[in-house]
């Protein structure tokens, strides 16, 4: 896909809102534009995590093999969000498995890129890492308000 | 104004019974003066006296023969118009389905004379009235009975240490709302009552009694000892923008404080006379073809007043007595245009624990607690 | 057959009342019993009893009777333009439901109803409407679609949120399609955990706003489902910019009585029997925040 392209494709992402353009720069130079067909693995848990998903359509389901009580999804990711975070973090693996629902086009950014460039930027790490940050804040009030069971039958609350 | 003896207040009484009225008054039981039936002057507490304080009741003796010379008892009229457990229908099973009799059906209420209601009794009556006749679902017990009553109101003259009617506008002095009142006159020689009507149903029994118009001196007297009640009630609950302030402080940590002390027994909800809070209790027979739902008293301090699916609202009894309180004095305006309380004192005097309502409102107002 | 009432009353602002003796029960028939999901059932009654025709206004609830055991607070879920209709859609989590949840065609329940303030449409025509639901959450809020889709024309978008535990315990599946292909609502379903047979939205109801863009001056908010859920949800709409004015709920409490005389359901001032179970969003703002109130 052009750079051009990709540029514009960037730009609107919720997730990259308000970069400056010299970042944009750099986060092109790590991008590019990727498809999964419904019903494929974009990774599977306890691979080595390198890639970061801006998605842009479709949806995506994180799920993890229980043994005896089967696969269970926990999670949609879709269009303006984004997906995995652990290349960030060691030991940069996986811990969910990603499972495409639907078609979906996304962007996906090498996360050795991303990590070098964090490094030798600590400006452009640091506005990295708060819209990550703002991003897993959210996602774990959610998932303690899905922990919660709130629908469930037994969802007591303490007495 | 018109003057009556005692020895010959019994005619307003058996005026009462030729009309077909029940009496109901004070009566000594156990130790204290509650509320029964009663057919003679006989029969009321004559020459006794109460000693109330926070958690204390005792009776005493008094030496002037007055009829009516103590404060609040554990019983109020409520327990008349608001019966602790009343049937609302019973139903029987026919084929798949079911018929349903609803309780009032053939159902007549007695004619009840309220004897020696107070002040502070009175309007907690007309606040029970509020919340049973007067919003948009009338309830039909209640209402039968409340038309078919008829109150004979005592002036107090021997308010008691846990009294704070004056606060509450309340008392002593009756001034609206009864058929009859009266200011009991006893000691120095004589023993009267002065009486004054207050509605056609009264004036029609005083006319028939025939009494002599009371002289300048028995009204002077009667005014007086009124006054001295008034004077001399010291408890004292400033309610003065109160709703505004409970609404602010629901994280106080008084509530937390008196929490320690509350028991949860719900004896101030039970002997209080506006608490209307009751349970639904639906039943069958043995052989399951006929079943019942019955009405019973309830207090927001039991455990399971506030269970809904899945859990409690209120488990602590820290939120059971804010509750308690914030209703009675605060949400209560809201919901019927005046407070709850008429300050009769009984949920202090009958507190085990001895926590003192108008206390709590000093703490909470900042006011710090005056020992 | 459900005959269609045409000749029924518009749907009025001020709800209908019950009759004179408020705590007496009236007895119907079960006309079928359907069952959503493996604890949650929906009770169609014969109203033929109650008069031929049933009024009540979407929101409001009836009480339920089970001869000699007790009585549960269900909200209406039927349309209300339908007065010959009459069914609820009830959770078995307790004694009663438990007890009604037992019955069978044919047998007969007490009702005392309607009871309780309605979701205010007036105040959505000509805008935008958005329906949350949460679990059971979505009973309550069915007549409301039903009331909705009567006049399409009078309201803006329909958006409807619904969030369940798994997809084994959505309700109404069939309708949530109909409406989202034949009625122009956008449905979003998304539930709490999924298998590998569910390709639709995982997750809580609320991350489901991150798929809609609304217009927040011109929408209106009806959310329903468990307390902590609905708290959620406002914040959400608030971080959206809807109007305090512009959001309804349904609030919850235990309900005996239904007609403001056993003080169970008080919330703060409220009566949930009297002055709820719906309440815009400002006047009871400030007690949401409280604990135990």
């Amino acid at each position: 896909m052009e750079i051009e392209n990709l540029g514009k494709i960037l730009r609107q992402h919720p997730f990259l809102e308000g970069l400056p353009e010299h970042d944009l720069e750099v986060v092109i130079g790590c991008a590019s534009s990727v498809r999964f067909t419904d019903g494929t693995y974009l990774m599977h848990e306890g691979d080595v995590a390198n890639k970061f998903y801006l998605i842009r359509s479709g949806r995506i389901a994180l799920e993890t093999d229980l043994n005896a009580r089967g696969t269970m999804r926990i999670q949609t990711v879709g269009p303006g969000e984004v997906l995995g975070w652990s290349w960030l973090i060691s030991p940069f693996r996986w811990h969910f498995s990603a499972f495409a629902v639907s078609d979906v086009l996304a962007i996906a950014l090498d996360g050795e890129c991303l990590r070098r460039k964090c490094e030798n930027d600590h400006d452009f790490g640091f506005d990295m890492l708060r819209r990550l940050a703002q991003v897993m804040e959210r996602r774990l009030e959610a998932t303690r308000m899905q922990l919660l069971d709130l629908y469930g039958t037994d969802a007591k609350v303490p007495s | 104004m018109r003057t009556i003896e005692s020895s010959d207040f019994q005619r307003i009484l058996d005026a009462l019974v030729t009309r077909g009225y029940t009496l109901l008054g004070p009566v000594v039981r156990d130790s204290a003066i509650v509320i029964d039936e009663i057919r003679d002057m006989k029969d009321l507490p004559r020459n006794f006296g109460d000693h109330q304080e926070p958690s204390h009741y005792s009776l005493s003796q008094r030496n002037d023969g007055a009829y009516f010379g103590f404060a609040a008892g554990p019983v109020a009229w409520k327990k008349y118009l608001f019966p602790p457990r009343v049937t609302l229908f019973t139903a029987q099973r026919s084929g798949k389905g079911f018929s349903v009799t609803p309780g009032i059906d053939g159902w007549s209420p007695r004619k009840l004379a309220f004897v020696g209601i107070r002040a502070c009794d009175l309007n907690a009556v007309a606040i029970q009235d509020r919340v049973f006749s007067a919003q948009e679902f009338v309830d039909p017990m209640y209402a039968a009975i409340r038309e078919r009553v008829f109150t004979i109101a005592v002036h107090c003259t021997a308010p008691g240490e846990t009294c704070f009617c004056t606060s509450m506008g309340a008392g002593p002095k009756a001034d609206h709302g009864f058929d009859l009142a009266v200011t009991e006159l006893a000691g120095e020689g004589r023993h009267i009552f002065v009486v004054e009507p207050g509605s056609a149903a009264g004036s029609e029994i005083l006319e028939e009694a025939a009494l002599r118009e009371s002289t300048e001196e028995e009204l002077h007297c009667a005014e007086d000892a009124v006054e001295r009640s008034a004077a001399s009630i010291s408890k004292r609950m400033e309610i003065d923008g109160l709703p505004q302030i409970l609404r602010e402080n629901l994280e106080h940590p008084e509530w937390e404080a008196v929490a320690k002390r509350c028991l949860a027994c719900a004896n101030c909800t039970m002997v209080c006379p506006t608490c209307f809070c009751s349970a639904v209790e639906d039943s069958t027979d043995l052989e399951g073809t006929g079943a019942q739902r019955q009405r019973r008293w309830d207090s927001c301090f039991t455990m399971s007043f506030a269970r809904v699916a899945g859990g409690n609202i209120r488990p602590s009894i820290r939120a059971r007595y804010r509750q308690w309180l914030t209703h009675k004095l605060g949400n209560w305006v809201d919901q019927f245009g005046t407070m709850g309380c008429v300050g009769c004192g009984r949920c202090i005097t009958w507190c085990p624990a001895g926590i003192d309502i108008t206390d709590e409102v000093d703490v909470i107002r900042g006011n710090g607690v005056h020992v | 057959m459900i005959v269609e009432d045409t000749d029924a009353p518009a749907i009025v602002e001020e709800p209908p009342r019950a009759l004179n003796d408020p705590m007496v029960v009236r007895p119907v028939n079960i006309r079928k019993v359907i069952w959503e999901t493996d604890d949650t059932f929906t009770l169609n009654l014969d109203v033929g009893s109650l008069g031929d025709r049933f009024v009540f206004h979407p929101g409001q609830f009836n009480m339920l009777y089970v001869f000699g055991l007790g009585e549960a607070a269900i909200s209406i879920s039927s349309n209300a333009a339908q007065t010959r209709a009459l069914s609820h859609t009830i959770h078995r989590v307790g004694v009663v439901t438990t007890g009604l949840a037992q019955l069978k065609r044919g047998d007969a329940i007490g009702l005392r109803g309607p009871f309780g303030t309605g979701w205010p449409l007036s105040a959505a025509r000509g805008k935008d409407v958005c329906i949350v639901a949460g679990g059971i959450g979505l009973a309550p809020l069915r007549p409301v679609m039903y009331a909705l889709l009567e006049e399409r024309t009078a309201y803006e978008r329909i958006i409807l949120l619904y969030g369940a535990r798994s997809p084994l315990d959505l309700l109404y599946r069939v309708e949530l399609e109909s409406w989202a292909n034949e009625n122009q609502v956008e449905v979003l379903v998304t539930v709490d955990r999924g298998d590998s047979s569910w390709k639709g939205y995982i997750g809580v109801v609320t991350n489901l706003f991150s798929y809609i863009k609304l217009d927040a001056r011109a929408t209106v908010a009806y959310v329903c489902g468990p307390e902590t859920m609905m708290k959620y949800t406002i914040d959400e709409l608030e971080r959206r910019g809807l109007p305090e004015d512009q959001v309804y709920l349904s609030m919850e409490r235990n309900m005996k009585c239904a007609v403001g005389f056993c003080g169970h359901c008080q919330f703060g001032p409220e009566f949930i029997c009297k002055s709820g179970p719906v309440y815009a969003l400002p006047r009871v703002r400030f007690l949401l925040d409280k604990r135990e109130i």
